[in-house]
């Protein structure tokens, strides 16, 4: 018998009893990005007894300032990111099960991938999916840890369904082309730092210590040296879609869903939001112009960086040129859109 | 006038007299964002027209993506 987890015993808000718990609990880390490789490994490491790790995407160059479980070789070989994280968070732990799976996950993969899970982790890049996540929590009552940094600023809440205001309480609407790490840029250090609030409440609800976690909406700026925390208690809505007394969860309904589309013999997928806004091409042109070439007209902009090509409508629809594959398309959509 | 901004002591201009005034000075154009103000969470819709005065605190949480 190891002493591997001897100063997590010793530590009294877990003990063994709570060590114990830990070893028989399920959590499912969506994402595998920054957030997703520090979460992962934190509970990996603490002998959560089974992680289920998704991600749609391979490993980059420019990945590797800040994912932690990823290696150069990991880069140089495009290998799907939760293939390489499990192989280095086996070797991190070989005494836990590690789940992992290539996949983009809508409601559907969402609920499949539930089933026996103590607690979702939100280590996702986009509002869709958090959404998604939100109403499968509540259909389900399942927790789930909201957590997302851009530049150097973070925030995270936690969700226990019957307790606290769920996402959609506290959002009215869903920011589209909202700021991202692809746009603006991240620092390490603040990914740490969601990652250190994410998994503490983690440890708390998977200890089964409910009543010590933190009940606030909270968010820093690690370079420019503000922080805050907010009760958010008076924000719960009675009449909430997602959470209130006739909760019908909207985001789960295939229509609510942003659509890709794969358009055949011409290596182009059409992605399509849920929302029926009209888009301000001309703000989206001078973030992009930043990154890459913009060419506009007055129906549409077109984004090229590297070897991907993106066309926006105003009507919300982006055609990703060059690829068949939805999953990479998204993938795109949500890294220089949001 | 000074305001105390997620924990740090801020001079702002004279010119900054209302919550939707502050998200201006400090360029939040992102639409999901909660605001506190003296312990209170205000409706969105009130930005425009609650007063703000010397010594407030405001808590300005913005809803970021990235992950």
């Amino acid at each position: 018998m190891h002493d591997r987890y001897s100063r997590q015993i010793l530590f009294s808000g877990i003990g063994a009893e709570g060590q114990e718990k830990l070893e028989n609990k399920h959590a499912l880390i969506i994402g595998a990005g920054a957030l997703g490789t520090g979460s992962a490994e934190i509970l990996a490491r603490a002998g959560v007894g089974e992680l289920t790790i998704v991600d749609r995407d391979y490993v980059e160059w420019s990945n590797l300032q800040r994912q932690q479980l990823y290696t150069e070789a990991d880069a140089e070989e495009r290998m799907p990111k939760v293939i390489a994280a499990k192989k280095r968070l086996e070797e991190i732990n070989s005494g836990i099960t590690i789940h992992a799976h290539i996949i983009d996950v809508t409601p559907v993969e969402l609920e499949q991938l539930i089933h026996g899970v103590d607690l979702i982790l939100d280590a996702t890049d986009n509002f869709d999916i958090r959404m998604i996540i939100n109403d499968t929590s509540q259909k389900y009552s399942i927790p789930w840890i909201y957590g997302s940094c851009v530049g150097s600023y973070g925030i995270s809440y936690t969700i226990l369904p019957g307790v606290s205001p769920c996402l959609h309480c506290l959002m009215e609407n869903i920011p589209i082309g909202g700021m991202t790490c692809d746009t603006l840029g991240v620092i390490s250090p603040v990914v740490q730092l969601v990652i250190a609030h994410q998994t503490a409440e983690a440890l708390k609800i998977l200890t089964e210590k409910t009543d010590r976690l933190r009940q606030e909406l909270i968010s820093f700026d690690l370079w420019n040296n503000q922080q805050s925390t907010i009760q958010v208690r008076s924000l719960k809505q009675q009449q909430c879609k997602s959470c209130g007394d006739h909760a019908n969860y909207p985001f789960l309904d295939y229509e609510n869903t942003t659509k890709a589309e794969i358009l055949c013999g011409r290596e182009t997928v059409q992605i399509r939001p849920s929302s029926r806004e009209t888009k301000d091409l001309e703000t989206l042109a001078i973030k992009l112009k930043k990154l890459g070439k913009v060419k506009q007209n007055p129906y549409l902009l077109q984004f090229t960086i590297g070897d991907d090509r993106l066309v926006l409508f105003r009507d919300g629809r982006v055609l990703v040129h060059g690829t068949n594959d939805a999953a990479r398309a998204r993938s795109l959509y949500h890294r220089y859109l949001g | 006038m000074n305001l105390l901004v997620n924990g740090k002591r801020i001079q702002v201009p004279a010119t900054v007299k209302t919550i939707t005034d502050v998200k201006n000075h400090f360029n939040i154009t992102n639409p999901v964002v909660i605001v506190e103000h003296n312990g209170e969470i205000l409706d969105k819709a009130k930005h425009p027209e609650k007063e703000v005065a010397d010594g407030d605190k405001i808590e300005l949480v913005q809803f970021v993506g990235g992950g």
